[in-house]
Order: structure tokens, then C-alpha cells, then sequence
């Protein structure tokens, strides 16, 4: 296990209250596995990358469980320490290739910057991995371009030079926070196709947080779905796809408008939003919005539990209610 | 044609980027080139590219946001690039917009009520006694509960203010609705939420819809017939059922391969298109995609490629298509 994440609680002290905003989620990522964690706004999702990253701005805090990196706990690491493993063996690259580059600096100074803090490389050792790097990842005539600052370059050109800069010291793990989301549909599927196939190269490993199922469906290989800080279900990808078990996965991949749908028909809606996370429902987060919500949901949180090799926190798999739900 | 609402005639719009010393343009963006087609009473008509490809200008120079450089857009047989400022805002209700982020368009500091009311008030519909009744009833339409009018809104989540934003295109009781991508600043359980919302809405008032997305398969929920721009050209005309299953040209084939698709037992072929979208202030030389394009043929590089119909209702401009080339390659 590359990288394993046991009962992690990040809370965000407001004035008005305690937001849970990770609530006690646990999950591993073997080397070279790409794992995915879905969620819409609000489900935690960018503050558990940012919690391993130890990035984490006040009111933000990590208040309980451990980041084991190579068995080695994160959160027990000085500042300086972890300096030395963000962007050598675990990087990030981030949703935004607009505003996370330096806008006053070239291309190469910034990845120059990076190599040159974890590597023992002299100036110009660094500048021809530079190019090196902004040539794997596809980025035409990389000596000239090198030179741009970044708002020479095109939002797609951008998230590049953010994931050369991300792979340039070859991390383990690369944390991916939505590095599609800004892009158009043709860089995307540029951009994925290149993340696939640096993953085959480099065997690194690939935390992607997402909301977009379909981006998992093409990347991933494990799936993780988030609702309010918490894990509802946790399967391989074809199993989640193939046999979505809990109520917010099936309602998710419902409700989106399909290509190769012929019918038509009205999409399938989840009911209402998600809960203020000052005023969570009491039970299970999801109850107040789910077709199959049992009296129970609304009085007790559900245990996440494995069953058929999905994880799910949901009553409806609980032996005890097990029974009913195949009744249906 | 008398069930025809909107025709657009060769509509350009060309934004002067620099001038020179003398104010002479010596650099222009040509967002919107040379566009024509035509939307039916009661269709809704999606309009797809990417970033930078005008469906946006396209769906402003509608709404009288922008005036047109040049061209013609027929309403109901009016020609609105005709009138002067004072004739032509008297069709502004009858062409309502939805737009695509609702954090930032609605006034912070107006209640949705007044928000909603403002149209009303601004064209006169009502005697001011009526505005709150009808502002109650359009609260009900798009799902709102009518305790929500006086609240501002920072108090409501962005399903909720696409919903009031709805609301105010539809107080003017409009004909046609552009929706300049209604749903992309929304969680996917929202999104379908609103979605369904548009499409009962239209069916209830009788609208016509210009609905303007990036994603081929959002408006392939929503649209009757669809339209893909690439650099400020129309590329492909068709109806939806046709363009998903017979896309004719390549540029349409590579976007709808590029959608990822919700089944990961599936691996497709996938056309992924090499380097990106060229400037529009100096775009390509013939046809606009050629320089990204896998079929790519010498006339390409120097003639623009005609819309032409190639079958019943559907349209597209590429020179594979052409009668000398189709006979010439076989």
C-alpha cells in the first residue's frame, strides 16, 4: 500500500459551528492504481486531497486519524519535512490552470524551481529535464515554449505545464483535483489520454478527485463516492458502474443526460439539495433525499459495510434489512 | 415559412482587437463569421463548440447584448438589424436570456422578488398592484416556494438561483428563450433537476428555445435539431437523432467521441484531436478546422467549405462532401 488514509477527520471551526467537512474516511491506493473519489460541491472531496497534500488553510484542520505514506505518518511530520516529499514523491496538480501558475514567471523558471529543490541538478541539468518534461507531455516545440510566460499559453497548455511541473521530480503519487473541469471536451479527452498513459510509464500512482462520472468511467480503476464529508460506497470501477448499490451512486449515474440514450425521456432527479453542513440531517446524510429512505436512516448513521465486493453505508444491506431489500 | 421564428442570415460579428494611430482596425476578432440558419416555433435549438467558437456572441447578438458587424436576424419576418435602439427594444421581452453562472447574474442587493419584478416593471405588463401575484406565480413555476421573494441571493444555492433566473426570463412572457449554458456551473444532481425544469416549461408556455452548451450530450437531452460552431463557423446542421448517429462532419465525429462514456466496460475508438483551437483573430487560411483535422485535403488549406445540405435537414460544411470530391475519390 502506497499511500493508506485510516479515519481521517478534517473540521472547519466557523463562527456559526463545526463543519465535518471529511467525517472519519479510510482508503488505500496500491502503486500505479488510479484511484477516483466522486462528489459534488460540498462533499469533501478537494479537502481530503488537501488534508494528505498537508495544505490546509485556517479555519482547516485535521483533528483526527492518520496518512500513512510508505507507513510513514504525515501528520506527525514538521513543515520542512513535508516539504521535501510535496512535489518529489507525492504531487498535486490542481483544477485551476489559470490562476495555480506564477503569472510572472516562465514556464521554465517555475519547473526549474521544483526540480532543482528535490533534485541535486545544476541550472542547466534542470532546464533540459524541463524540456524533457514539457516535451512528454506533449507540448509542441518545448525549448521555445519554455520560455512563455503563462498567460502566453491556452487553458490546455496550461494544466500541461502544471502536470510536467507536477511530474517533474517522477512522484509515487500524483493527487489530480479536477484537471479537467476548466477544460473543453477535446482537451479533456487529450489530457486523460495523457494522464493514462504517464501512469503506464512512470507506474504512479493517481489520487483523482472528480465530479464527473464520466471522467471516471474512462480513467479510473477504484472508485470512491463522497456525500457530506463521508464514504457512501467504495467498488472497482466496473462493478460500480455495472451495479451501483447504494442510493446516491444509482441516483448519480441516473441523472446524467446520456449520449448514447435514444429515449429521450425526462432524466431522473434526486430530490432536493445537499444539507447545509451546519444542519445535517440526523442518520444517515443522504436520507433526506433518497427514494428508499427507511424510518431507521433518519435515526441512526449507517456503518459502511462490505458487501459483494462494494463497500456501501447504506441500512439496505445490513443483514438485518437485507432480507427486506430483496423482498423488493 | 410561417412556423419559422428566428432566421439568421449571414450573421457576423467582428470585434476590433487593436487599431491604429488613426483608429483604424488593424487587428479583429472575428467571433461570429458569415452564420445562418433558422429556428422553428416551438423547437429547441442547441447550439454546441467549444470555448471560443461564438455560440455565446451568437446567442447575445439575439438578445441585443451585441450588435451585429453584419448580416441579418429575421424575428417573426422583422428584421432586428434594421431597427434603430429605440424600435428594436421592444422585441428585448420577447427574447429572454438565461445565463450560464448564477452567482454572478443576479443583483446582490435586490430581493428576488424585485429581481423576477423587474422585467414586469420595466415593460410595463402590469399595473404595479399585479407584479406580486404574478411574481408569486412564477415562483411556483420554476418550483420555488413564494416565501422565498423576499430573501436575497447569497441565502440560496445555485440549483435554486438558476431556478430565479428562470423565473425572470420567463416574466416577460417571452417567445423565445436563449439559454446560454443553463446547467454548466452545476452538481450533476442539479443539473438534471433543471434540465427537466426547462423542458416542462417549454412544453407548459409553448418556448422556443436557443440552447447553447459545450457538452454534446446535454443538449442532446434538451434539443430537437442541433448546430456545432467551431471558430466562428457553423460546421453542422442537423437534427439530433440524425447528428448522434450519422455525424458527417469530422470535427462533429471527434466531439462526440470525446465524451466520456458512463461505462467503463466500453473502451471506444476515440478521434482525439491533436493541438487546440486557433486564434480567431488570425484563424486558418480555407476551412477553419483544417489544421486540427484527420481528413484534411489540399483544398482545404485555401477554399471555406459552403453549408450545404448534403441530406434532408441536415447540413454541413466540408469539402468531403462535395460532388467533384466524393466522385474524385471513388
Amino acid at each position: 500500500m502506497l499511500l493508506e488514509v485510516n479515519h481521517l477527520k478534517t473540521d472547519f471551526k466557523l463562527k456559526k459551528g463545526i463543519v465535518h467537512a471529511v467525517n472519519d474516511v479510510s482508503f488505500g491506493i496500491e502503486k500505479g492504481e488510479i484511484l477516483a473519489i466522486v462528489g459534488e460541491s460540498g462533499s469533501g472531496k478537494s479537502v481530503t486531497s488537501l488534508s494528505v497534500m498537508g495544505l490546509l488553510q485556517e479555519p482547516g484542520k485535521v483533528v483526527d486519524g492518520e496518512i500513512l505514506y510508505k507507513g510513514e505518518d504525515l501528520l506527525k511530520k514538521s513543515e520542512k519535512e513535508l516539504q521535501k516529499i510535496r512535489g518529489d514523491q507525492i504531487s498535486m496538480i490542481f483544477q485551476e490552470p489559470m490562476t495555480s501558475l506564477n503569472p510572472v514567471y516562465r514556464i521554465k523558471d517555475q519547473i526549474i524551481e521544483s526540480i532543482m529543490t528535490h533534485m541535486k541538478l545544476s541550472r542547466k541539468e534542470a532546464l533540459a529535464r524541463t524540456v524533457e518534461m514539457l516535451k512528454t507531455v506533449g507540448i509542441p516545440s518545448p525549448g521555445q515554449r519554455a520560455n512563455d510566460y503563462p498567460h502566453q499559453m491556452s487553458g490546455g497548455m496550461r494544466q500541461r505545464v502544471m502536470i510536467a511541473m507536477a511530474l517533474a521530480c517522477n512522484p509515487e503519487l500524483l493527487i489530480a483535483d479536477e484537471p479537467t473541469t476548466a477544460l473543453d471536451v477535446t482537451i479533456q479527452a487529450q489530457i486523460l489520454e495523457l494522464l493514462y498513459s504517464l501512469r503506464e510509464r512512470f507506474n504512479m500512482a493517481v489520487l483523482l478527485i472528480t465530479h464527473d462520472l464520466g471522467v471516471v468511467a474512462e480513467a479510473a480503476d477504484r472508485v470512491i463516492v463522497m456525500y457530506c464529508g463521508q464514504i457512501m460506497e467504495e467498488a472497482d470501477v466496473k462493478s460500480l458502474f455495472s451495479n451501483p448499490m447504494h442510493p446516491y451512486t444509482l441516483g448519480l449515474l441516473n441523472s446524467i443526460p446520456r449520449i448514447e440514450d435514444e429515449s429521450g425521456e425526462r432524466l431522473y432527479m434526486i430530490k432536493g439539495m445537499v444539507p447545509n453542513p451546519l444542519h445535517m440531517p440526523q442518520g444517515c446524510p443522504f436520507s433526506d433525499r433518497c427514494d428508499r429512505c427507511m424510518e431507521r436512516c433518519t435515526l441512526e448513521m449507517p456503518e459502511l459495510k462490505e458487501v459483494g465486493g462494494h463497500k456501501v453505508r447504506c441500512f439496505l444491506y445490513n443483514q438485518e434489512a437485507g432480507k427486506e431489500a430483496d423482498d423488493r | 415559412m410561417s412556423d419559422t421564428l428566428v432566421e439568421i442570415q449571414n450573421l457576423s460579428k467582428h470585434f476590433t482587437v487593436e487599431t491604429n494611430f488613426f483608429g483604424k482596425p488593424t487587428s479583429v476578432l472575428k467571433a461570429v463569421e458569415d452564420v445562418s440558419f433558422t429556428i422553428q416555433k416551438g423547437e429547441a435549438f442547441g447550439l454546441v463548440g467549444e470555448s471560443g467558437c461564438g455560440k455565446t456572441t451568437l446567442g447575445k447578438m439575439l438578445v441585443n447584448l451585441y450588435r451585429p458587424s453584419s448580416g441579418k436576424i429575421l424575428y417573426d419576418e422583422t428584421d432586428l438589424t434594421a431597427l434603430n435602439e429605440k424600435e428594436r427594444r421592444k422585441y428585448c421581452k420577447d427574447i429572454q436570456l438565461i445565463f450560464q453562472d448564477p452567482y454572478a447574474s443576479l443583483n446582490p442587493r435586490m430581493t428576488v422578488g424585485d429581481i423576477i419584478a423587474e422585467p414586469i416593471r420595466i415593460n410595463h405588463l402590469l399595473p404595479e398592484g399585479k407584479v406580486e401575484d404574478r411574481v408569486i406565480e412564477l415562483l411556483n413555476c420554476v418550483g420555488l416556494a413564494q416565501h422565498q421573494r423576499n430573501r436575497f441571493p447569497y441565502e440560496f444555492s445555485g440549483g435554486q438561483r438558476q431556478r430565479v433566473g428562470i423565473a425572470r426570463a420567463l416574466a416577460a412572457n417571452p417567445k423565445l428563450i436563449v439559454c446560454d449554458e443553463p446547467v454548466s456551473a452545476l452538481d450533476v444532481s442539479i443539473q438534471a433537476q433543471v434540465l427537466n425544469l426547462l423542458d416542462d416549461l417549454k412544453d407548459e408556455f409553448g418556448l422556443t428555445y436557443l440552447f447553447i452548451a459545450h457538452g454534446l450530450n446535454v443538449v442532446k437531452h434538451i434539443s430537437d435539431r442541433v448546430g456545432v460552431m467551431y471558430l466562428g463557423k457553423m460546421m453542422e446542421i442537423a437534427p439530433k437523432k440524425e447528428l448522434y448517429s450519422n455525424a458527417l462532419h469530422p470535427y462533429t465525429k471527434a466531439l462526440l467521441s470525446a465524451i466520456p462514456l458512463i461505462d467503463p466496460t466500453k473502451k471506444k475508438e476515440r478521434i482525439i484531436l491533436q493541438g487546440e483551437v486557433p486564434s480567431p483573430i488570425n484563424p486558418p487560411s480555407g476551412c477553419r478546422f483544417c489544421t486540427r483535422c484527420s481528413r484534411v485535403m489540399d483544398i482545404c488549406h485555401q477554399v471555406t467549405p459552403e453549408l450545404k445540405e448534403i441530406m434532408p435537414g441536415h447540413y454541413t460544411a466540408c469539402h468531403l462532401y462535395d460532388e467533384q470530391n466524393t466522385s474524385g475519390q471513388q
